[in-house]
């Protein structure tokens, strides 16, 4: 197992382990009670493979999630953990982390929690940077409500509350965070563990918030959602890996690439034949411009999700809100010997009497 | 030659004016020059919703009254005794309230014909002998406080347009009302130096102004007298002047301070509660984080994720903002952890008048979540009442683990009164510990943390703050097992959960003072039950109506839930309980229902405090209706439960009911399985 290298500027202020920890340290005694062939045995079992890693105290892991399938996932974990309510997720996390700088703190959400009733606060949380990992299991469908369309679900779906087919244009997770000022964007499978690793790897050491959409199979009410990505036949077209400071190249012997028309400066996928590798796109994650990250994000055809990229689209440095806020407190002298007496006496008294 | 000095006890001024001529500002000075005096005092403002309405339209005015005695007083006044109307509007909106002989005195330069036909004055009401019935002075205020300024700075005013030498008009009408009421000004020279340090012009031009308007009233023929109201007798100590928002702040951070807590203020702007988001601003000095958060629901949410670190989690709000909390208010009842919401209430419903005052969001406290979820609900009475209010909230909500629900309300949030400023040695210490060990052998001798394992004494469940090594635990709001805190579905542990929670806000009553009943008679047959800001009114009623020889008894409601635990003792021990609020008769129907008594409610919804005049009118009248010989009728703006009537007449009134009411407190059960 490959270990991080400590300390990340995201786990800056978390006690470090004293012994090496394992994944049983990090299950919890809950049986877990997901639909079988649920994507979310796959995203824990990451997880908790995972979390080890970190080398941190497990204490000071706090998972916050709001309400749906993927809110579960708090009390499988043995950490502290808070299953909160319908889409506040991000607000508990940024008060928690805001006050706790010890604390590694996650917060798991869905397309429904996270976009739909939480939208609001997903995006305040990324437009703050506070250091919190958010964990976007995207199933495109409502699964805990059984089976109505959700706000990632492709235009027309038919499911029980849209029997005619939904009307309303769903969210791009990615462009949309991107548009909310993120700082750290990744997506990934459920299914390809190590690509997993690899983006909650990147998002632990990012200071600020990361926001990581996991694309997440429903298999009773969207079964199939992410197969063109998963497919022997088809994955080698459809997902576009992204490297940091590297081409961006795909296809089964890499014969496709994503190139800039010199006309309208948009994305689009060529063939390195015909464009020539020179003028295929290095992908560069820091930039300090979203506008590339955000071209990337509009690559896959929204309905098919074929041309998804996959890895990590953005990964820039900002001040996190919650420094900030204790750089404020520090610099008030807070934690110091404050007089509450001067405080409730101020400037404009007056005494009656001997007293006093 | 020296003019006469008039002693009087007590005065009421208004400062009316558009919301730009700075009338809060004079009215504030005033305040200071007449707390500093040492006269006990009461203020109210009243301002438009609008940050600018349109110059000199009646929407567009802003007053704030200020009553002040050489005895202690309860409220702000009914009717002022002096009006300074600084535009027509100022005094069309005012004139209604003025009794009969009552001082005005005008701004005649804004007496235009565009201003009076602004609001629909056809005539000067200066020239038309509408003002006859009042001691009506007017002055060229605007025109003497230019002259006044070019005096002092030179021609050209120190480099002032003529319009903003004008503006100096609130300082010089100050000035005047300063020396009418022998205020000392040293305060408000300094006053206006601090503020105005950095435009040296603009400070010089308002203490000219300040300056000129005391003089005029010297040197003037206009006032013979000028008056005094000599210093109250006050409990010796140190005072201060404080507004109720500001003392809910002080008390807050004291509180958190006592309790040894961070404290965590998660906040949406709203009026009439925004201040206290200002104030705790300032004072991170004493750990105060504060996050101005993207709604009321972020606000609450962090809050509540705060306390779950370890802070005490305190959100503010006014009503519709409560209405967008709920759901975290009852995730907090099912969590158990301290937090402390603040209700600063305004008339509803929805945006409703926000700058105005009513307490109608008593049931909303007391009941406003799905499901059974039991929220401690405390009240305060006065301004700086705002101060011990918030330390007993933070208490019941570090001491319970619960969420506790502070109302407050815009009269007591924009009021202030003198207060006597406690010294911190004497303030009570909140006692909090965090769970450091396991607390439960399991039946192969393990040791574990079980989180909702609770303290057999409070019923409140252990805190443990992440960051403690093995009592790693997860809570969430579905319902949870007994002890352990697991997931549970179970019929019986539900019934169980419900009924605990319930037992353990019930049980804080045991920690309730008696109720304290002001009947100095001892022969009273009514009793005159309030909560939150009706105090002040109800109080001065009360004394008036004893004045008048009729016997009264007043008690007035800290703690509305749970309720002391001899309310029901005491209720019943009056033929009569008149509950006077600011809204449909909510906590009436609270008592009706526990209590089976018959509860005479007195109700107004204005968005204003009652008057002292009201109340002392209505409580007179249920007296006296208790003597059907004398008064049969009954009485107008009272009503009860089957229509308001003699005290015989009534059939489910002062018994014990049918035996099914619960006590509060008084017989606290704990659920056992």
């Amino acid at each position: 197992m490959s270990t991080i290298d400590l300390p990340v500027p995201g786990l800056r202020g978390v006690p470090t382990a004293d012994a090496p920890q394992n994944r049983k340290d990090f299950t919890s005694d809950q049986e877990v009670r997901w639909c079988p062939g649920c994507g979310d045995y796959a995203i824990l079992a990451a997880v908790q493979g995972f979390l080890p890693e970190l080398g941190v105290q497990r204490e000071n892991v706090v998972f916050v999630s709001g309400i749906g399938c993927s809110s579960r996932f708090p009390y499988y974990l043995n950490t502290y953990g808070v299953h909160g309510i319908h889409g506040r997720a991000p607000a508990i996390a940024t008060g928690l982390a805001t006050s706790r700088p010890d604390l590694s703190v996650w917060v798991v959400t869905g397309d429904g929690d996270g976009l739909s009733i939480g939208g609001n606060h997903l995006i305040h949380a990324l437009r703050r940077n506070v250091n919190l990992k958010i964990l976007l299991f995207n199933n495109r469908i409502y699964g805990l409500t059984k089976g109505q369309y959700s706000p990632t679900s492709e235009l027309g779906k038919v499911t029980k509350s849209t029997p005619l087919g939904s009307l309303d244009a769903p969210f791009n997770p990615v462009s949309l965070a991107l548009g909310a000022e993120a700082t750290f964007v990744g997506r990934t499978l459920d299914s390809d563990r190590q690509h997993l690793t690899s983006v909650l790897r990147a998002a632990v050491a990012h200071r600020g918030t990361a926001l990581v959409e996991i694309y997440q199979n429903c298999n009773i009410y969207n079964d199939g959602a992410f197969d063109v990505l998963k497919s022997k036949d088809t994955r080698d077209e459809a997902l576009i890996r992204l490297e940091h400071r590297k081409p961006i190249r795909f296809g089964r012997d890499g014969e496709l690439g994503v190139v800039r028309d010199p006309g309208t400066g948009t994305l689009r996928v060529g063939r390195v034949a015909e464009v020539g590798e020179d003028a295929v796109l290095v992908h560069d994650a820091h930039a300090d411009d979203p506008t590339t990250a955000f071209g990337l994000s509009r690559l896959a055809d929204q309905e098919s999700l074929v041309r998804s990229p996959m890895g990590i689209f953005r990964q820039v440095e900002r001040p996190t809100y919650d420094d900030q806020v204790r750089e404020q407190l520090a610099a008030a002298g807070a934690g110091g010997a404050a007089d509450l007496g001067d405080l409730l006496r101020g400037s404009d008294t007056w005494t009656v009497g001997a007293d006093a | 030659m020296t003019k006469q000095v008039l002693q009087v006890d007590r005065v009421i001024i208004r400062f009316a004016g558009d919301s730009g001529d700075g009338m809060q500002l004079a009215g504030d000075r005033f305040t200071q020059e007449t707390a500093l005096f040492g006269n006990d005092l009461s203020t109210l403002p009243n301002f438009p919703a609008e940050i600018r309405a349109p110059a000199g339209t009646l929407p567009g005015v802003s007053s704030f009254q200020i009553h002040f005695a050489d005895h202690d007083i309860l409220t702000p006044g009914d009717a002022p005794d002096v009006l300074v109307a600084m535009n027509p509007a100022a005094l069309k909106a005012n004139l209604p309230e003025l009794p009969r002989g009552a001082t005005v005195i005008v701004d005649s330069d804004e007496f235009t014909k565009r201003n009076l036909s602004k609001v629909g004055y056809q005539s000067s009401p200066l020239q038309d002998g509408s003002l006859d019935a009042y001691q009506t002075h007017a002055f060229a205020l605007t025109s003497m406080t230019t002259e006044a300024i070019k005096a002092a700075l030179g021609d050209d005013q120190g480099g002032l347009s003529r319009k903003d030498a004008s503006r100096a008009k609130n300082m010089y009408a100050l000035g005047l009302v300063s020396w009418l009421y022998n205020r000392p000004t040293d305060s408000t020279i300094s006053f206006l130096q601090a503020k105005f340090g950095r435009k040296p012009a603009i400070r010089d031009a308002n203490i000219a102004a300040f300056k000129a308007g005391w003089n005029f009233g010297e040197t003037a023929e206009a006032f013979a007298v000028s008056y005094q109201v000599r210093p109250a007798e006050m409990k010796a100590g140190l005072y201060r002047n404080i507004s109720g928002n500001l003392a809910l702040a002080y008390g807050l951070i004291t509180g958190a301070q006592r309790a040894g807590l961070p404290m965590f203020l998660g906040s949406y702007p709203i009026t009439p509660a925004s201040d206290v988001l200002h104030e705790l601003s300032k004072h991170k000095k004493f750990g105060v984080t504060t996050f101005q958060a993207e709604d009321e629901i972020a606000g609450v949410g962090a809050a509540l994720g705060a306390a779950f670190g370890g802070a005490l989690g305190v959100t503010t709000t006014s009503g519709p903002g409560m209405s967008l909390k709920s759901e975290t208010i009852g995730l907090a009842v099912t969590l158990e952890l301290p937090l402390v919401i603040c209700d600063i209430q305004r008339a509803g419903p929805s945006t409703g008048l926000p700058t105005k005052t009513e307490q109608a969001d008593l049931l909303q406290a007391m009941y406003g979540r799905n499901g059974e979820a039991p929220v401690p609900v405390i009240a305060a009475q006065s301004p700086a009442d705002c101060f011990d209010a918030a330390i007993e909230a933070v208490r019941i909500a570090a001491t319970y683990r619960t969420p506790v629900i502070l109302l407050s309300d815009g009269y007591l949030a924009n009021g202030s009164e003198p207060w006597r400023i406690p010294k911190v040695a004497e303030l009570p210490e909140i006692k909090v510990e965090f769970a450091t060990e396991p607390n439960h052998e399991t039946e192969n001798g393990d040791h574990v943390f079980w989180p909702y394992k609770r303290d057999p004494e409070t019923l409140a469940r252990p805190w443990a703050v992440p960051g403690t090594p093995g009592l790693e635990h997860r809570i969430g709001g579905l319902e949870k097992a007994d002890g352990h805190g697991n997931i549970s579905y179970d019929a019986a542990n539900h019934e169980f959960m419900v009924r605990t929670r319930q037992a353990k806000v019930d049980g804080i009553a045991r920690t309730v003072p008696p109720l304290e009943v002001d009947d100095p008679t001892n022969d009273a047959r009514v009793l005159v039950l309030g909560w939150g800001s009706t105090y002040g009114p109800i109080g001065a009623a009360c004394r008036a109506v004893r004045e008048n020889g009729v016997p009264v008894a007043q008690a007035h409601l800290r703690h509305l839930n749970p309720l002391p635990p001899d309310l029901g003792e005491v209720l019943r021990s009056y033929d009569r309980v008149l509950v006077p609020e600011m809204n449909l008769g909510q906590l009436s129907m609270i008592l009706r229902a526990k209590y089976l008594v018959d509860i005479v409610s007195y109700n107004r919804v204005r968005g204003l405090p009652f008057s002292a005049a009201e109340l002392t009118g209505a409580i007179t009248e249920l007296v006296e209706s208790l003597d059907p010989e004398t008064h049969p009728a009954a009485a107008t703006g009272l009503t009860n439960g089957h229509g308001f009537g003699p005290a015989t007449g009534s059939g489910n009134g002062n018994g014990n009911g049918n035996g099914c009411s619960s006590e509060p407190g008084a017989d606290v059960e704990v659920p056992t399985r």
